[in-house]
């Protein structure tokens, strides 16, 4: 029991990570339906600029943790973004209503150049951080049983993930941002019609999506501590998992996909294997795929001719 | 000529709207300041294992110069000052090779960005309308792309009897035939590939899944059985074929992108399996020491063959070298490699390959016409599937050892991209892909690192240039006068320039 809350907090922290990934999948394939596969390496890319960030504050010396970590949020996020917008405007804009498989071929392009593009300015070495949160809170502690705790840093990383997820969701419902992000996700052509930048509507779905990929590296960053140039892959496949599993362009199936993710990897490697923890994630793709392609909250997808 | 439109044409060139090309190459400028300045301007490294940044402050500005003036010189040689515009980009391309820079990434961005203005200067020179339509363009290619085809007829078996020649020509010595090796492995994965691709229309991000079957299924077989190569090489492509048809039934009812995600997922699924079951794959360590493969079962590729063996060159009567078991293994891959061509020439004939490219050009249509889906599907699988079993095991029996690590997803890209950028269901584009994807990198070794950042940045740039590949011009398998060329055809057809 003990030993199963502990496996449940590590699964709900991991499951926010990948959930913010997954927003980035969700929106982007909702509004003009490619699986945009550069979205991992836009994670790593924000997990590095964490680690310079933490770095760089740390040389002029602001080492006072809550404002270190929100500067370093509001860094992340800001370049994150930039690398959002200009991987649409150089690899997708162009190919907008071309053959169906170019976006594709294109982003797997871009996936494999910013990877070696980080690999080969920062190295291909695995970058260790020390911890900048270790406050830990003991939850039980039974004489014979499972030390059970949460750590500052993983109720940080809910706290901020839940924040992230009413505002954004918010964003989504009330402005005009979001109206138009809906009208585009109906009708592109329409929306067009009726006076929507469709250009800068879908530019600001993947800058929007990039930051929070970058606030997902930030905390992948603190709480792991290691971080290298190949991490985008996996994560990116996992967090695309998520936004299928939910039901792929639903923001809270985004969110539930990458919880229900998150918990099956953490209960896989501690009850089954570690080194299998992968393919557990790669099985669940193809079942919810082949069973179930509308995913947990997806609407049916009607094939039209 | 009217005065009005006179005054029009010079004063398009006089009211330049300076302001708005800055504005423009200043937003780019920016942008790539953004996007250097924390990776390339703070390097993070480990100075007495503690991890530190390292200022490069000076490469940041750099970058963001030269992408600004890149800009602004693209933005006014299509505004009308081709000319200037054409002499500071010449100028900037000679100063690019003398002048010294921090590091030689950013002199190859000077010297290509210059290029490219240059270029477009010059054809806006050319050109009286400066900017071509994508249309125009495509049509452009698509009749260069019919004029090539038309010459495979000549190209083809020219290129065939040069392979065949190699390795008796006087420049041919052992890092020439091992590079041919290696093209022709994959040129037979980019063909085989090319079928479920190309043909079929289903993109496969995990073929190298079966790559990797026939690969440690020949070296498994022959481990642990004693089996010979030669009863593996059928042995692996049926095996192969057999995962295809197991892995491809559940996901064929997929469609376009989904489709792509679970093959991804597969090919991870057999690697990761690879890696972790060690005391049936050796997990991380591989396979190593492979039988080599036997001049047909007759007689061994050795010095001193074993008592009751006879060698290959006692067979000939030829002075031992060990260049023979290069040349037969040469000679091998190209016959294979030649088969899957033929194979895949004669299918488009049949009514299965017809089939295929039905189901590429439009699923619906062919559902709607009777054809069964899923199973034309899995016999392009399970077909592309044995042919990358073959390669795999010749890969293994090359190499001698293999390791998960040879299979892994970045191969599947490359080899998707081979086909891609060849243009899809083009035998020949295959050919001309793999000497630039695999040949370029091997000639140009010193530049090693920059090898996959130069190939994801490529593969972006022809799919913005040409979405359906170089060479993708389609030839029709069934013609109402088939002794037309398709060159004439293609200009009959109104692709006249």
């Amino acid at each position: 029991m003990d030993y199963f809350l502990q496996q449940l907090i590590n699964g709900v922290t991991l499951g926010a990570i990948y959930g913010l990934v997954a927003i980035g999948y969700t929106m982007v394939y909702g509004i003009i339906g490619m699986i945009n596969f550069a979205h991992g390496e836009i994670y790593m890319i924000g997990a590095f600029i964490a680690v310079i960030s933490f770095l760089v504050l740390g040389l002029i010396g602001i080492t006072w943790v809550p404002l270190a970590v929100v500067i370093v949020l509001i860094l992340t996020m800001l370049f994150t973004a930039v690398y959002g917008w200009a991987v649409e405007r150089l690899a997708y804009r162009p190919l907008r209503g071309s053959f169906r498989l170019a976006p594709l071929i294109s982003a797997i392009g871009m996936s494999i150049f910013l990877q070696n593009y980080v690999q080969l300015v920062q190295g291909a070495r695995v970058k260790p951080l020390p911890p900048v949160m270790s406050d830990v809170i003991v939850l039980m502690d039974r004489a014979g049983g499972f030390r059970v705790s949460v750590s500052d840093l993983q109720l940080l990383i809910l706290a901020l993930t839940v924040t992230l997820m009413i505002g954004f969701t918010q964003v989504i419902a009330r402005t005009s941002l979001g109206r138009a992000q809906r009208a585009c996700e109906q009708d592109m052509k329409m929306a067009s019609l009726l006076g929507i930048d469709v250009d800068r509507t879908i530019s600001l779905t993947f800058v929007m999506g990039a930051a929070l990929a970058g606030v997902a590296g930030v905390m992948v960053t603190m709480y792991y501590g290691v971080i290298d140039f190949y991490i985008g892959f996996l994560a990116g496949i996992k967090a695309f998992t998520a936004a299928v599993l939910g039901g792929i362009g639903s923001l809270p199936g985004a969110m539930l996909g990458g919880l229900l993710i998150g918990l099956i990897e953490a209960f896989w490697s501690a009850y089954f294997s570690v080194e299998y923890k992968d393919v557990a994630t790669f099985v669940i793709l193809v079942l919810v795929l082949i069973f179930r392609p509308t995913g947990l909250l997806g609407r049916p997808d009607l094939e039209k001719v | 000529m009217n005065p009005t439109t006179a005054v029009t044409a010079t004063s398009r060139v006089q009211t330049l709207d300076w302001s708005a090309a800055l504005k423009d190459a200043g937003l780019a400028g920016l942008v790539a300041l953004l996007l250097t300045l924390p990776l390339v301007g703070l390097r993070t490294i480990e100075v007495q294992s503690r991890l530190t940044v390292e200022p490069h402050l000076a490469e940041v500005a750099l970058t963001a110069l030269l992408v600004f003036l890149g800009r602004l010189g693209l933005t006014l040689a299509a505004a009308g000052l081709a000319r200037p515009v054409l002499a500071a980009a010449t100028l900037a391309l000679a100063a690019g090779w003398v002048l010294p820079f921090p590091t030689e990434a950013l002199r190859v961005l000077m010297v290509i960005g210059a290029l490219v203005v240059a270029l477009r200067a010059l054809w806006a020179l050319h050109r009286r309308h400066d900017r071509l339509s994508q249309q125009e363009r495509d049509r452009r290619m698509d009749h260069l792309g019919a004029r090539f085809q038309d010459a495979t007829r000549l190209i083809g078996p020219a290129a065939v009897m040069l392979a065949v020649a190699l390795p008796f020509l006087p420049f041919a010595d052992r890092a020439t035939l091992d590079l041919g090796i290696l093209l022709l492995t994959y040129i037979m994965l980019g063909w085989g590939l090319n079928i479920v691709v190309g043909l079929a229309g289903l993109l496969d991000l995990g073929y190298v899944a079966f790559y990797a079957v026939g690969a440690y299924s020949y070296a498994l077989l022959a481990q642990t059985f004693g089996f010979s190569f030669w009863l593996c090489l059928p042995l692996a492509g049926l095996l192969a074929s057999f995962a295809g048809v197991m892995l491809g039934f559940p996901v064929l009812r997929l469609r376009g992108d989904y489709f792509a995600i679970v093959t991804l997922g597969f090919g991870e699924i057999v690697r990761i399996i690879l890696l972790n079951w060690a005391n049936f794959t050796g997990g991380p360590n591989g396979i190593a020491g492979i039988p080599r493969p036997s001049f047909f079962g007759i007689a061994d590729f050795t010095a001193a063959p074993e008592p009751g063996r006879l060698a290959f060159h006692q067979l000939f009567g030829l002075q031992y070298t060990p260049l023979h078991r290069i040349i037969f293994l040469y000679y091998l891959i190209l016959a294979l490699a030649l088969l899957v061509n033929l194979f895949t020439l004669r299918i488009r004939r049949l009514p299965l390959g017809r089939a295929w490219e039905a189901l590429r050009e439009d699923d619906i249509a062919c559902t709607a016409l009777g054809i069964n889906r899923t199973t034309i599907k899995l016999a392009a699988f399970a077909i592309a599937a044995m042919f990358g079993g073959i390669a795999g095991s010749f890969f293994a029996t090359r190499q001698g050892f293999i390791s998960p690590e040879s299979f892994s997803f970045i191969e599947s890209a490359i080899i998707l991209a081979i086909v891609v950028l060849g243009g899809m269901g083009s035998q020949i584009g295959v050919v001309i892909a793999t000497l630039l994807v695999i040949g370029l990198p091997e000639v140009f070794r010193d530049l090693a690192q920059y090898r996959m950042l130069t190939f994801g940045a490529g593969m972006v740039l022809i799919m913005l240039w040409r979405p359906r590949g170089l060479l993708a011009h389609r030839e029709p398998t069934l013609l109402l006068h088939p002794r037309q060329s398709a060159f004439r055809r293609q200009a009959e057809a109104g692709g006249r320039p």
